[in-house]
């Protein structure tokens, strides 16, 4: 693996390699050993022109219990904000010996222009990019659904799971439609039609614009955040009405067979698209999701720093 | 890279692994006088596998069970930018950890020694052993670091050209080990 820019860069074997390789990690972390060597010497950038808590956190986390140097660049408050572009930064992390660069981008695209621009000759991780695409968060929640629903074996062979809500605007979902087909799961997404994408027939998911209708049969639910920041038009009457036809409370919930699981990839909008009691609920795996989160971006950058680069 | 390979030749079979592991069993119960503190950790994949046995061997022995782990030497090995990322295997500790224990290393064929040396590296993450000893299967020679094991199943000399196969029950369907000639 050289880079990481989508979802549908990976075959179902090279998923599940991750996953395998992430489990070892956490096995590892879950041992006390804090600091694991592979990646001693190496540097790792955070790139990020987005806003981002826990994804920027775990990747830094992530790239330091692997031993790695980690230089954190955030567009604020660096040349960026004067004018400097995208080519331009990236030629001087090259300069500085840059061995990946994970980067967070408002402009879909972004991650692969800098793989293939020849700027730089370190290895690309997409840590979400405009509305395109967040494939290390599709690998967490793999690993997550993997962890409660197969054992933490395999892949996800069987298993259905509902990605509700800001469909239209979520790297988040387009990621994991993308990724937990390959793992062999089928996907339904539930969304207002206002919110759900144009050419949504090519994901090769089930639409459905009900939610009430679709919680009876699913091993999991995955609410997206209804992303304000990226909206400017008007897609919903009000809060309080998408709230009642597409967020989940707890009378949904009990719809949902007794095994399924509540996901969320966070920030939550609580009393939005996730009631409070939800999100708290024992049913809810959102604080592991953060955790899984730190032991993938370990084994994706071990599977790209590890080792010498494929030919 | 394909090698020729002229017939493997088999020096091992079934009953001499057997026998080996019997033997190796006694020698690390009169060496560590009684096995008492002691905590068995194979390398996998294969030499996860010869530490179960042989743990198994010691405590039918002694009638008391031995702790027995995995230990994944991958992220700590030296040449790990000579090739692709590899795939990590299990680590296991045993309850017991290994702070304070006589640990025995297991492995399936010593070579270069560089296994080992990785393996010292990745044990001290997980405590401080009372002593580290080392048992393998077989020990073909051409050492390249200052290592040398305390229990060996068979010393088998051998060219740099030969390739040794060290096949088991639990991996391969049957137990033996056979020496190639890559051409």
């Amino acid at each position: 693996m050289k880079h990481l820019l989508s979802a549908s860069d990976l075959s179902r074997d090279d998923a599940v390699l991750v996953l395998d390789t992430a489990k070892q990690l956490a096995a590892a972390t879950a041992q006390g050993v804090g600091k694991l060597p592979p990646l001693r010497g190496r540097t790792v950038v955070n790139l990020f022109y987005e806003d981002s808590t826990r994804t920027r956190i775990s990747f830094e986390a992530a790239a330091k219990r692997l031993s790695a140097d980690v230089i954190n660049f955030s567009a604020k408050g660096s040349s960026v904000s004067k004018g400097e572009s995208l080519k331009d930064t990236a030629l001087t992390l090259e300069a500085m010996g840059a061995d990946a660069v994970v980067i967070r981008h408002p402009s879909s695209g972004a991650p692969h222009r800098l793989a293939t621009a020849g700027w730089i000759s370190g290895g690309v991780v997409n840590a979400g990019d405009g509305t395109h695409e967040h494939p290390t968060q599709a690998l967490l929640d793999a690993y997550t659904l993997r962890a409660h629903l197969r054992n933490g074996e395999g892949d996800l062979q069987g298993a259905k799971v509902a990605i509700v809500g800001d469909v239209l605007h979520s790297r988040v979902a387009r990621s994991n439609a993308q990724l937990l087909q390959t793992l062999g799961a089928s996907v339904r997404l539930v969304a207002p039609p206002t919110l759900m994408p144009f050419g949504v027939d090519t994901w090769g998911c089930e639409v459905s614009y009900d939610l009430d209708d679709s919680l009876n049969d699913v091993d999991a639910v995955m609410m997206l955040r209804v992303q304000r920041e990226r909206m400017n038009a008007a897609y919903f009457p009000t809060a309080h009405e998408y709230s009642s036809r597409y967020g989940l409370n707890a009378t949904r919930m009990n719809k949902m067979p007794s095994h399924a699981i509540v996901m969320h990839p966070g920030p939550m909008n609580r009393g939005m698209e996730i009631s409070a009691d939800v999100a708290d609920s024992s049913r809810s795996v959102i604080v592991e999701q953060v955790a899984n989160g730190v032991s993938v971006r370990m084994a994706v950058l071990y599977l790209i720093l590890g080792g010498t680069e494929m030919s | 890279m394909t090698h020729d390979v002229e017939p493997a030749r088999v020096v091992l079979d079934s009953d001499d692994i057997s026998r080996a592991l019997t033997r190796l069993a006694h020698e690390v119960i009169e060496r560590t006088h009684g096995a008492d503190n002691l905590t068995i950790m194979g390398i996998p994949t294969r030499g996860a596998s010869l530490a179960v046995r042989l743990a198994d061997k010691i405590a039918a022995i002694q009638g008391s069970p031995v702790p027995c782990g995995a230990l994944d030497v991958t992220m700590y090995r030296d040449d790990l930018r000579m090739r692709p990322a590899r795939a990590l295997l299990p680590t296991t500790i045993p309850p017991e950890g290994i702070e304070g224990r006589l640990v025995v290393l297991v492995d399936d064929v010593l070579f270069s020694g560089r296994t080992i040396r990785a393996a010292l590296d990745a044990l001290s993450e997980h405590g401080r052993p009372q002593a580290v000893q080392l048992a393998v299967l077989v020990d073909r020679g051409h050492r390249e670091l200052p290592i040398r094991a305390d229990y060996v199943g068979k010393n088998l000399p051998t060219s740099n050209l030969e390739i040794v196969q060290v096949r088991l029950r639990e991996h391969d369907g049957v137990d033996e080990v056979s020496i190639e000639r890559a051409v």
